[in-house]
């Protein structure tokens, strides 16, 4: 296990040392941008590599003159200063050289950059909001919304149980494309600032309460590509993968047509009256995905920060403030408006959940029609 | 430093704390400055070593994510605002005055003051780590609506950031004053020692800026007392107007934590290569040109906000331009070089450093600059390991140049020069063994700010824990020279190294209380 451990370690380290030498044989440890599959993403990786080399070229250059009067200027192997300290010429060339330079790399890159902001011309629009932590994706023409939350299970995270292969990058609902097609992302958020980015995907853009920005995405290969939320979001922010599933066209019309019936029988669901057991189980998945965050799997909260609901006068007192603060949440702190995110089942259990776990005991049952009536 | 001085004035140090407390001289404000920034490097450090540790392994083992984000922001307010700006300041006190041929600096009261501020205002940032809801946690760029979330902490934090910007402020302008007001007869203004003339710069950048800080961070204040809503569009505010604004500062705080660093080179590299600075004026327009950029390039560090694309190309483009006058100053170091009779003592070591190691900084920013990739970059370990060059194998190792160019005159004592090369080589080697691998990293795919990371980052992640630690260590290192050269050691002459030019090496070593009562006459 150590001498395994060890070894990978030399060979990353000695990959480092290789670098250029053999990038394909050292992928396995990701040295480089990925060249992904998307027409931004290669765009992208191209603007990279000339960059990269420009910056290679001019630092062997520098570095090459630099050390070359480091061996051979030496006082101790008799070099005597020389007297010169300035030269307009030289000084002028090596202003206008490098600024040339940069001309050059200026072109292609405003040409890259046009087309990537060019979100015109879609054929399917996604709406992508951002939560505290985890992302929900609603599909504009299809009527058709989700939550996507880590799937990786806390024993993991806590080294309690090794690390599955998708480690943080794997998530309960994959957002799901279709291939070859331009899909423009509308990217906001709900609480704070988060960023939607998935590298073999090439983009990454803001989520902003209040704002909504757009990027398009054209998968050319079909595949499940991961990333992660890459702008500081709280507590939380590096357990809010994003996993994107591209595929092929029958196979997403296939995917939309069970999401929409599954959509119709929750909705049947919703009308009819829950039995404690039945709210108790689902609520406390929905706490453990949606809530444990904050208020902690035992109901305690973190004093200072958020408060607990075991005991509270909340989660024991009237049921209409209850539903109220799960569903509206508190403007001005961290506890977000749950409404748009949970279905009123998932709302229904989760109150009742949280009225008669760890102790609050209130024997009270919320029911489905109940949070229907006060949205 | 030494308590006795020769010179026939009317008063010498007064005697115990009070001289540390009460003191208007520069060289003791410049003392407390310097000593002060060594202590905050090392508080950030440990901060430094925590977050290394967490990020040894994947999965969580030291610390829970929130206290996480609290050591990650705390490290950058403190080494930001604690190490690397009071350094600098530190230096300009002890230097300024000597280097312009003046008794002290202007205005030598307020010039206690800034000082003292800043122990305070660190203490009442420290004291946040023991509050409810814990130490500030949402990033040192205090973005809006996330550092709303922070805990008791907040009015804390707001109130911390004024005290350091009053304290900068305060600083800039007397340094300001001292230089326009008290340069010896015939000094003129491009016979300044560049280190004089960047930190004039600088200190026109700080007073430009820091009250844009306090601003911003005040309306982060109202917005959370007084029922504004500047930045909370649910009121009709906008949180990206925070970023504008802060970055706005931003920019030419990078600035302001390098261009003494260019300064101090520019000092250290023709004395061992006895041969003067190649280019003395353009190196004085470059650095104007990299000011006065630095006003017009903010939002590159917000290119994924979601800005017009007018807006986009204009700072892409205005990005690029920095690096024509910066490449101009690696030149004419490089050319200083060429044909000079070089020796390498621990300051050259370090300043040849600086010049390698900051130079790769400056290509990664040059990357960075190119939006359409920068989509890719931004908010990853590229980033990270982008501005830990600039600031580490930067602002850090100019910092350290110059500890050990001008300490054998603060101290008239020679520092270990074995010592000061093993510091030198263990630094830079483990500095490079910290840094570089997080090239890797970001561009892998791995972002920053994150506590736990996916498995295929672990390698990498190994390395560069192991080398932030060991480069943490080496830092005790310094520590003990220090010490050791203020204690004794071999005494260093007045004009310490063979090919020191300037006013401050005719004075003796440790240089009299007040440094030039009569003012020197400069050809
Ligand atoms: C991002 C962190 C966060 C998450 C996730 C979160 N809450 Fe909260 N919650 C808070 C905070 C902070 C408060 C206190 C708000 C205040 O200061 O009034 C709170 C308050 C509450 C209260 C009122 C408690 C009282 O005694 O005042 C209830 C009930 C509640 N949350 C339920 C939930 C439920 C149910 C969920 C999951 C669907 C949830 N919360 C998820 C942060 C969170
Ligand atoms: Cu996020």
């Amino acid at each position: 296990m150590l001498v395994t451990r060890l070894k990978r370690l030399l060979t990353a380290s000695g990959g480092a040392a290789l670098l250029l030498g053999a990038p394909g044989a050292l992928a396995e440890y990701g040295l480089n941008l990925p060249r992904g599959v998307t027409p931004i993403s290669q765009e992208a990786y191209d603007m990279h590599m000339l960059i990269f080399w420009v910056c290679v070229g001019i630092a062997v250059l520098v570095f090459g003159v630099m050390f070359y009067s480091i061996v051979s200027h030496r006082k101790s192997k008799g070099a005597v200063a020389a007297q010169f300290h300035e030269s307009t010429t030289v000084e002028i060339l090596w202003t206008i050289v490098p600024f040339l330079i940069l001309v050059g790399m200026a072109v292609p890159a405003t040409k890259a950059l046009v087309s990537m902001e060019d979100t015109s011309n879609s054929d399917l629009s996604i709406k992508v909001t951002g939560y505290q932590w985890k992302w929900g994706y609603e599909y504009i023409d299809d009527d058709i919304s989700f939550i996507s939350s880590l799937a990786t299970p806390h024993d993991q995270i806590y080294n309690e149980n090794p690390k599955g292969e998708h480690y943080l990058l794997e998530v309960d609902n994959p957002l799901v494309v279709p291939v070859n097609k331009k899909v423009r992302l509308l990217v906001t958020a709900s609480d704070v600032i988060h960023s939607w980015w998935v590298p073999q995907l090439g983009m990454k853009k803001d989520a902003i309460p209040g704002f909504i920005n757009s990027m398009w995405i054209r998968v050319e290969k079909e595949g499940v590509y991961r990333g992660q939320c890459a702008e500081l979001c709280g507590k939380d922010h590096g357990f809010m993968p994003i996993v994107v599933v591209a595929k092929n066209e029958a196979d997403y019309a296939q995917w939309v047509a069970e999401q929409k019936s599954a959509a119709s029988a929750d909705a049947a669901a919703a009308e009819r009256e829950w039995s404690m057991d039945e709210l108790m189980a689902r609520g406390e998945k929905v706490y453990a995905t949606s809530c444990a965050a904050c208020h902690q799997a035992n109901g305690e909260g973190i004093p200072g920060a958020f408060p607990a609901l075991k005991g509270s006068a909340i989660a024991t007192g009237p049921v209409d403030k209850h539903i109220d603060v799960i569903l509206n949440g508190r403007s001005g702190t961290a506890m977000a408006a749950f409404g748009a995110q949970l279905s009123d089942i998932d709302i229904a259990a989760v109150a009742t959940y949280e009225r008669n776990a760890w102790g609050n005991d209130t024997g009270d049952l919320v029911q489905p029609s109940a949070v229907k009536a006060a949205r | 430093m030494s308590t006795e001085t020769t010179h026939d004035d009317h008063h010498g140090p007064a005697r115990g704390l009070s001289r540390w407390v009460f003191t208007t001289n520069h060289k003791d404000i410049g003392t407390l400055y310097l000593l002060f920034s060594l202590l905050m490097f090392i508080v950030g450090g440990a901060m430094a070593m925590v977050i290394r540790a967490e990020l040894f392994q994947p999965g969580l083992q030291f610390v829970e994510p929130q206290f996480f984000n609290s050591m990650t922001t705390m490290h950058a307010l403190i080494m930001i605002f604690g190490a690397v700006m009071p350094g600098f300041v530190g230096l300009a006190n002890w230097l300024v005055p000597m280097m312009i041929g003046a008794p002290d600096m202007a205005l030598p009261r307020m010039n206690n003051w800034s000082f003292w501020i800043l122990p305070f205002a660190f203490t009442m940032l420290l004291s946040t780590l023991f509050m409810d809801g814990g130490a500030p946690a949402g990033g040192w760029t205090m973005y809006p609506p996330l550092v709303m979330q922070t805990g008791n902490a907040f009015p804390f934090l707001i109130f911390s950031v004024h005290l350091m910007g009053i304290s900068s402020i305060m600083g800039a302008i007397n340094i300001v004053v001292t230089i326009v007001n008290m340069r010896a007869p015939g000094m003129t203004l491009m016979k300044m020692p560049l280190f004089v003339w960047t930190w004039l710069i600088t200190a026109y950048l700080l007073i430009a800026v820091m009250p844009v800080l306090a601003g911003s961070v005040t309306m982060l204040l109202t917005d959370r007392y007084f029922g504004t809503s500047f930045f909370d569009a649910a009121g009709g505010g906008d949180p990206v107007m925070f970023q504008h604004i802060f970055w706005f500062f931003g920019h030419p705080e990078v600035y302001i934590m390098i261009l003494p660093a260019f300064g101090i080179v520019s000092q250290i590299i023709p004395t061992f290569a006895r041969k003067r600075l190649f280019g003395y004026s353009s190196m004085v327009y470059a650095t104007s040109s990299i000011a006065f950029l630095s006003f017009i390039v903010w939002a590159h560090h917000m290119f994924t906000v979601g800005m017009p694309l007018t807006g986009e190309l204009f700072f892409m483009y205005a990005t690029m331009m920095i690096a024509v006058p910066t490449g101009v100053k690696v030149f004419n170091w490089v050319s200083t070089m060429w044909k000079g009779s070089m020796t390498f003592e621990t300051p050259m070591l370090f300043a040849v450093g600086f010049v390698v190691m900051f130079t790769i900084g400056g290509f990664s920013g040059l990357m960075l600059a190119i939006t359409p990739v920068d989509f890719q970059y931004h908010d990853t370990y590229f980033v990270v390991a982008h501005f830990h060059y600039v600031l580490v194998t930067g602002a850090v190792f100019s910092l350290m140049a110059a500890a050990y160019y001008w300490m054998p005159k603060w101290t008239g004592n020679m520092y270990d020069e074995k010592l000061g090369k093993l510091h030198f080589w263990l630094s830079t080697i483990f500095v490079n063994v910290l840094f570089f691998p997080q090239h890797f990293l970001g561009l892998a795919g791995m972002p920053r700010r994150i506590p736990d990371y996916s498995t295929q980052f672990t390698e990498f992640n190994q390395i560069s824990s192991i080398g932030g630690f060991a480069f943490g260590l080496t830092q005790l290192l310094f520590v003990y020279i220090v010490y050791k050269t203020i204690k004794g050691g071999e005494k260093a002459t007045d004009r310490v190294w063979e090919g020191a030019e300037g006013l401050e090496w005719t004075l003796s070593s440790p240089p009299p209380y007040h440094s030039f009562t009569t003012a020197p006459e400069v050809k």
